[in-house]
């Protein structure tokens, strides 16, 4: 009797790992080769401005790292970058998405150019910014201070940082418009009948049903935004090249800055591993916060 | 004490006219079910009652005050929606609760009510769960759960069973209307099953194109359909309906000539109906049995057995079809001759514009 019965499960029980072999393979030196490479330099000496200082250094790239007030200060940059974006992009795209999820005049065109900015790559973002936003005399901002009779705001000068915010935030919050308008529109509109026969008002109605809904779409957004904005450099690049001072020095154009400006790859690699586990860090709360969100 | 009267309501959509005028009284403590066919605006007018969708034109009063423009929260009303809307991020509890709180119920109120509801409707084990860790049959118990726990003036159904497999639906008709009796409220029931109409409504409001046709108690509007439209309409299988000529009055009523040869002497009053004019006959399937001095010839051309019933169709003369329900297992075969006696009390005769002759004597139970 037993046969029959364990032998088509024996039959099913399928072995996948040929298939899936080559591919895994692949990813993993395609992952490993860089990491492994990037540890084995950051504890190397390593400098392409002087080829004669070679040999293993230990620990003293990362030494040399942490004593560094420049490090510390791109950390904090770092972690106030994505934070701010992050608050803005969520609560204006959530705010946006309830408004475009609204039936007005022009409603099509309106989300047009409400989601644009997402298609501009974010030199041309930066640049524009730079040059026809922010600039204290040319700029739409400084001609509208003036027109005010108040005093042109030289922005990346006097507000570094919120500068760089506020152009990263302008090119992600259509991503999150994007995500979370879709996710409205998915709302089941019974819904939120039921909550008005219920003596749900507009802020009841969008405290209790709309944002509940959309907890899943954000943690969507919150996640994919964070793993793009750990690196922004493009935007510090082209505005403020990291200045004045490090006001604006993320860990990505610390890491740029070491490799390419000062030529020490030893060092730059020591920062690229910090950048790394600072990554996973965030990873691993970020996916576990969210799994557990999704299983809802 | 809930008493909701209508006048001359209204709701149009642009320039297209949804509602077109709609006079209705329900008593205090009454079951009324609307019944139509897809589309004839059952769902906007109900909406309309429960406040969801604007007035166009026209008065709603519930016990007198006229609440066209009170706010759907505010007009005593709930409302169990098809797709049961429930919040699907809430337990059952909290989803029961949630009228309550934003109320400003305090913490112990709110659980007792929610108690009482769950205990009514059996949902005790359920009130930690989500939604959609729920059958069918419970989440439609949680959705009358959350109706119930603000002991509205009116309960709202729109096609609250339609989800639910037959069984179900069966055991839920029996549950409702225990619950209307329990409850003493007033209920406004759509639906598009016959069955669910007949057995739980005090009164039936049949819906046509945004016109009232006709209302009345499920037995009236069985027995006294006022047109041809109801007539159609209330009974399964459908009334046969067949185009007749008058042939003169009887004592009994109108005698009309049978396709095929017969007559028969419909119980109706014939002033309308003078002999030479056309109108329209028709006759309940159960009046229809086979027997060998039967008025109207034919040939079955199908046989539907269900058992407790048959049902036979029958090819007469002229091309029309009737269809025959006999008691039990009947003996009749397809392609075989058959004659139908015809019993005249069920029978039903129309005049040119569609609309019921009176018949002479009532029905004993559609006072
Ligand atoms: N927002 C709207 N704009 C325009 N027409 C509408 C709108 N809502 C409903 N209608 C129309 O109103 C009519 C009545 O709709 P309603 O939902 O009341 O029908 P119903 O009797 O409930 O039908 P069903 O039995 O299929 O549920 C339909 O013809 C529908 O197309
Ligand atoms: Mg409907």
């Amino acid at each position: 009797m037993s046969t029959p019965t364990t032998a088509p499960a024996k039959g099913r029980r399928f072995n996948g790992l040929p298939f899936i072999g080559p591919s895994v393979t692949v990813l993993l030196i395609w992952m490993i080769v860089p990491l492994v490479m990037t540890v084995w330099f950051s504890l190397q000496r390593y400098n392409l401005l002087d080829p004669t200082v070679t040999g293993f250094a230990g620990l003293d790239n990362y030494e040399f790292l942490v004593t560094d007030p420049d490090f510390w200060a791109s950390l904090t940059n770092t972690l106030v970058l994505v934070g701010a974006v992050l608050i803005i992009t969520v609560v204006g795209g959530t705010l946006l998405a309830v408004l475009f999820d609204q039936p007005f005049p022009g409603r099509n065109i309106a989300r047009l150019f409400a989601i644009a900015p997402f298609f501009v790559m974010p030199t041309v973002a930066a640049l524009i910014w730079k040059n026809l936003m922010m600039h204290p005399i040319y700029g739409v901002f400084g001609a509208v201070a003036r027109a005010l009779g108040l005093p042109a705001i030289d922005w990346f000068a006097e507000y570094p940082l919120l500068s760089v915010i506020l152009i990263v935030s302008w090119e992600w919050l259509p991503f999150a418009l994007l995500i979370l308008l879709t996710a409205v529109q998915s709302l089941d509109r019974e819904q939120l009948e039921a909550a008005r026969m219920d003596g749900a008002g507009a802020v009841a109605q969008f405290v209790y049903i709309v944002l509940p809904h959309l907890s899943r779409a954000i943690s969507v957004v919150v996640m994919i935004e964070t793993i793009f904005l750990l690196t922004v450099f493009a935007e510090i690049y082209v505005t403020t090249a990291g200045g004045p001072g490090n006001a604006t020095t993320n860990l990505a154009f610390l890491i740029y800055a070491r490799a390419l400006l000062q030529y020490d790859v030893g060092g730059a690699s020591a920062g690229g591993v910090v950048a790394i586990v600072l990554a996973n860090i965030v990873a691993f709360f970020l996916v576990r916060t969210i799994a557990r969100r999704l299983e809802v | 004490m809930a008493t909701l009267r209508l006048r001359g309501l209204r709701k149009s959509y642009g320039t297209t006219e949804i509602i077109k005028g709609v006079d209705l009284d329900i008593a205090d403590r009454e079951f009324a079910v609307f019944v139509g066919p897809s589309g004839c605006g059952k769902s906007t007018l109900l909406r309309m009652i429960a406040g969801l969708e604007e007035i166009t034109d026209g008065d709603l009063f519930i016990d007198g005050t006229r609440i066209n423009d009170v706010g759907p929260a505010d007009r005593g009303l709930a409302m169990v929606f098809q797709s049961y809307a429930l919040y699907p991020h809430m337990s059952v509890r909290d989803n029961m609760a949630f009228a309550l709180k934003l109320a400003g119920a305090s913490k112990a109120e709110r659980a007792a009510k929610v108690a009482e509801a769950s205990r009514i409707l059996q949902l005790d084990a359920y009130l930690d769960r989500k939604p959609k860790d729920l059958s069918g049959g419970q989440r439609q118990r949680v959705a009358i759960g959350r109706a119930i726990v603000r002991h509205p003036k009116i309960f709202l159904f729109d096609e609250p069973l339609s989800n639910l497999d037959a069984a179900l639906r069966g055991q839920m008709r029996i549950e409702l209307a225990r619950l209307h009796r329990d409850l003493k409220a007033t209920m406004i029931y759509v639906t598009h099953d016959q069955v669910e109409a007949m057995t739980m409504a005090d009164k039936i409001v049949v819906l046509q194109a945004g016109r009232i046709e006709q209302v009345g108690s499920p037995l009236e509007l069985y027995h006294h359909p006022a047109n041809l439209f109801v007539a159609g309409f209330i009974g399964s299988p459908r009334m046969n309906l067949l185009p007749v000529r008058a042939t003169g009055a009887d004592p009994a009523g109108v005698r009309v000539a049978l396709p095929g040869g017969g007559e028969v002497v419909v119980p109706v009053d014939g002033t309308r109906a003078a002999p030479g004019t056309g109108v329209t006959l028709g006759i309940r399937p159960e009046a229809l049995k086979p027997g060998s001095d039967g008025a109207l010839a034919g040939e079955v051309s199908h046989v539907e057995r269900l058992g407790g019933l048959t049902l036979a169709h029958v090819a007469v003369a002229d091309g029309a079809t009737v269809v025959a329900q006999i008691e039990g297992s009947a003996p009749v075969r397809t392609g075989e001759a058959i004659r139908l006696t015809i019993d005249p009390s069920a029978t039903h005769l129309f005049d040119g514009d569609g609309r019921a002759l009176p018949h002479r004597s009532r029905h004993p139970l559609a006072a």
